[in-house]
């Protein structure tokens, strides 16, 4: 069990290597050379390296702004440790993973294109399935080609019934069907896919809307969750992403993906600050099992 | 709610003037404002750094024009350098070979597949023989999507779907291209990471297999700071020849761009403005300067316009105002005529600071608006259409009904037409520019 946990934090720690070098290696490098660098300078190194990382020029100053002032002196492992705390009280506070408890419990997976929303259905639904809960697919994507094919596919890796119909048809159709079938099955856990779309476009976030209406009227309280996905090497248009999906359907949870060992993922940070949405999953890399529950100390251990 | 740069920097450098040229320390405060800008709009830090040392010589030592204030003249030195940057060569595809090859390569979920459809479309419009070759075997049902973007296209594609190995695909795909009399193989390849090297040496062999004309990064305009990383490995490993920036069609400032035109040298060939198969543009580097500052992007706009406007249509349309016989049929017409322009989010995020009106107002764009009310002109008779003062309640309510819509929105449409109409009339002396130099002015 312990073993397990390890290794979970090491594929993390691996995933974040590259944003933990950016963050910290050259202030690091600093600390050692020990060149007679102001703090003043150091400060500035830090602020550089954290908008490098995609934490936002707002989200950036104000952590800096606020090391400035508690810091008195200098005291590198007192820095390090104000640091941590700094972005831990931050992402502390959207660190609630998704409790599956309703049954059924409804899951609507949302995001714009290519941020890997079908792959984390996937990864969401094994998971599940090793839990021991029945669960099954809905392939709202009927809009990209091939989109209900792929979902499809990830239902007979995972080995989960997927309910569709053909390409270009009523997404709502699709969603009534599933949840009818879903009742009747008494399946666990439901997780709807929905087409990938631009948070701009009036129409398409009007679909979702009504959508969501669908599954609303067909099993109240439901859809339990609205999960948005949002990719990691996105830059601050991310923000927007989340704003404008939360005004639309209202946003319960964020699930990060490819977060893969390249030196991304600070909007994390800013998100956290700006919209105060649960964080519930990060995706660190290929693997079924790369799909974890999102931990803030675990995190900011392995990014600081 | 923000301001917009050119007038911040209007405010900052309104003291200039007298001071005969721009300075260092007076356009100081402007260059932080520009860097501040560049990095919202998610340039890479390191690209950013060198732009603000370049604006400032550009900008030092420069007398203050006349017919220019110190914040215009400040706002033209960025936007030029600015465009400058971003484009400058011809940035048209080099189509070597026989057939010529042209490889995509890119992140996961960078957009790649619709892209090259798109790609495949829009060379096929201009008279060639593409031939599309799916080569990502490692996304669930990646074959199968661009086996129906294929055939939706219509270019023909070929048959991945027995293959285990991306190489024998192009070994074998690039035979029957030559046998089918294809002039051009557009090859899609499976999302990667610069960092993985396995993956990396795949497309290695690829390109050695393919000896490609063109190799280019398709990449997400929402790109953060990791994109000089990621297309500075593309290039590095495998060399790319140029860039298709995709999901433009968003609110992205996509300062993305500037980082990898910068770090790879590499101009930006084209980007996709939307989800449908004819959604993909030529790149124009002042449009997107325009729009990394947030300062839209006037002249495209313009040129647009004048593409669009069907001189001999609106030289008849002049004719009927003159006359007073504009129709709700006219009226049609000239919505078609805006539609060509493009979609209406594109075509107002081209006028300065309307991303900063949007949201400052919450505006919200419907592009089935057109869609409405050209459904409402179709429901009419033409008796309806000429003189609309026989729409009396019955009729209205059945032009609802055709037309699906409220009779609310029936009575809207007929009251804008009305209103444009008088305004017409006044207008009937507009000049020899007539109702084009009217829309022009509008937008």
């Amino acid at each position: 069990m312990f073993k397990k946990l390890k290794a979970g934090f090491e594929s993390l720690k691996a995933g974040l290597a590259r944003t933990h070098n950016a963050i910290m290696g050259s202030v690091e490098s600093a600390f050692n050379l020990n060149n007679g660098e102001s703090r003043e300078e150091l400060f500035e190194r830090l602020e550089e390296s954290l908008i490098t990382s995609d934490v936002g020029v707002k989200a950036s100053m104000e952590i800096v702004g606020n090391l400035r002032t508690r810091l008195v002196g200098w005291d590198t492992n007192k820095f390090k440790e104000y640091f941590r705390e700094s972005i831990y009280d931050i992402l502390k506070e959207v660190e609630k993973p998704l409790e599956i408890d309703k049954n059924p419990f409804v899951i609507m997976v949302l995001g714009v294109n290519g941020v890997g929303k079908t792959t984390t259905i996937g990864k969401l639904a094994a998971r599940y399935k090793a839990e021991g809960k029945s669960v099954l697919l809905a392939a709202g994507d009927t809009f990209r080609a091939a989109a209900i094919e792929q979902l499809e596919g990830w239902g007979n890796r995972v080995g989960c019934d997927v309910i569709r119909q053909a390409q270009g048809g009523d997404p709502g159709a699709v969603i009534f069907d599933a949840i009818r079938a879903a009742q009747s099955r008494r399946s666990d856990v439901i997780i709807l896919d929905t087409a990938g779309r631009l948070h701009t476009k009036v129409n398409l976030m009007e679909e979702l809307k009504k959508v969501q209406r669908v599954v609303s009227r067909e099993m109240p309280g439901a859809p339990h969750e609205n999960l948005l996905v949002l990719d990691a090497s996105t830059g601050q248009n991310a923000i927007n992403q989340a704003k404008l999906f939360d005004e639309a359907v209202g946003v319960t949870g964020i699930a990060l993906t490819k977060l893969d060992g390249t030196a991304k993922g600070g909007i994390i940070v800013a998100i956290a600050k700006e919209m105060k949405i649960p964080i519930r999953f990060i995706g660190v890399g290929e693997t079924v099992d790369d799909l974890k529950d999102f931990d803030a100390h675990d995190f900011v251990e392995a990014l600081i | 709610m923000f301001e917009s740069l050119s007038d911040k920097f209007r405010k900052i450098l309104k003291d200039v003037r007298g001071q005969g040229s721009l300075s260092e320390s007076n356009i100081q405060e402007a260059l932080k404002e520009v860097r501040l800008a560049l990095l919202e709009a998610d340039v890479s830090f390191t690209v950013v750094k060198d732009f603000v040392n370049t604006v400032k010589e550009k900008a030092m030592g420069k007398e203050v024009l006349e017919s220019l204030s110190p914040g215009q003249q400040f706002t033209k030195v960025v936007h030029d350098e600015l465009t400058a940057l971003l484009g400058g060569e011809d940035a048209s595809l080099e189509l070597k070979g026989k057939p010529a090859v042209i490889m995509m390569v890119g992140l996961q979920g960078s957009g790649k597949t619709t892209t090259t459809a798109k790609l495949a479309l829009h060379l096929r419009s201009k008279g060639r023989r593409p031939y599309i070759v799916p080569a990502d075997l490692f996304r669930l049902a990646a074959v199968l999507q661009l086996k129906k973007l294929a055939s939706e296209v219509k270019v023909e594609c070929f048959d991945s779907t027995n293959y285990k190995k991306p190489s024998d695909i192009c070994r074998e795909a690039l035979r029957e291209a030559s046998l089918k009399g294809h002039d051009i193989v557009l090859v899609d390849t499976a999302g990667r990471l610069h960092i993985d090297n396995t993956l990396m040496d795949e497309l290695k062999d690829l390109k050695e297999i393919l000896n490609p004309s063109e190799i280019l990064f398709v990449a997400d305009s929402m790109t953060g700071q990791d994109a000089v990383n990621t297309a500075k490995g593309f290039n590095e490993s495998i060399g790319i020849t140029g860039v298709v920036l995709t999901k433009f069609d968003g609110d992205a400032r996509g300062g993305a761009a500037l980082s990898m035109r910068m770090t790879t040298g590499q101009p930006i060939k084209f980007i996709g403005t939307g989800e449908k198969v004819d959604c993909l543009e030529v790149f124009h580097p002042a449009r997107l300067a325009g729009r990394i500052l947030d300062m839209g992007d006037v002249l495209t706009l313009i040129e647009k316009a004048q593409t669009a406007f069907d001189e001999k249509q609106s030289k008849e349309l002049q004719k009927k105002l003159k006359k007073d016989q504009f129709t709700l049929d006219d009226f049609k017409d000239q919505l078609q005529q805006i539609k060509k322009l493009g979609s209406l989010e594109s075509i107002l995020s081209m006028v300065p600071g309307f991303d900063a009106l949007k949201q400052a107002k919450d505006i919200k764009i419907d592009e089935k608006e057109i869609a409405r009310v050209e459904a409402i002109i179709n429901s009419m008779t033409k008796a309806e259409r000429a003189e609309t003062s026989i729409l009396n309640a019955s009729r209205r309510q059945r032009i609802a009904r055709g037309s699906g819509t409220k009779v609310q929105d029936v009575n809207k449409l007929i009251k804008q037409y009305e209103d444009m109409r008088k305004m017409m009339k006044k207008l009937k002396g507009a000049g020899p520019r007539g109702i084009k130099g009217l829309f022009q002015k509008w937008m």
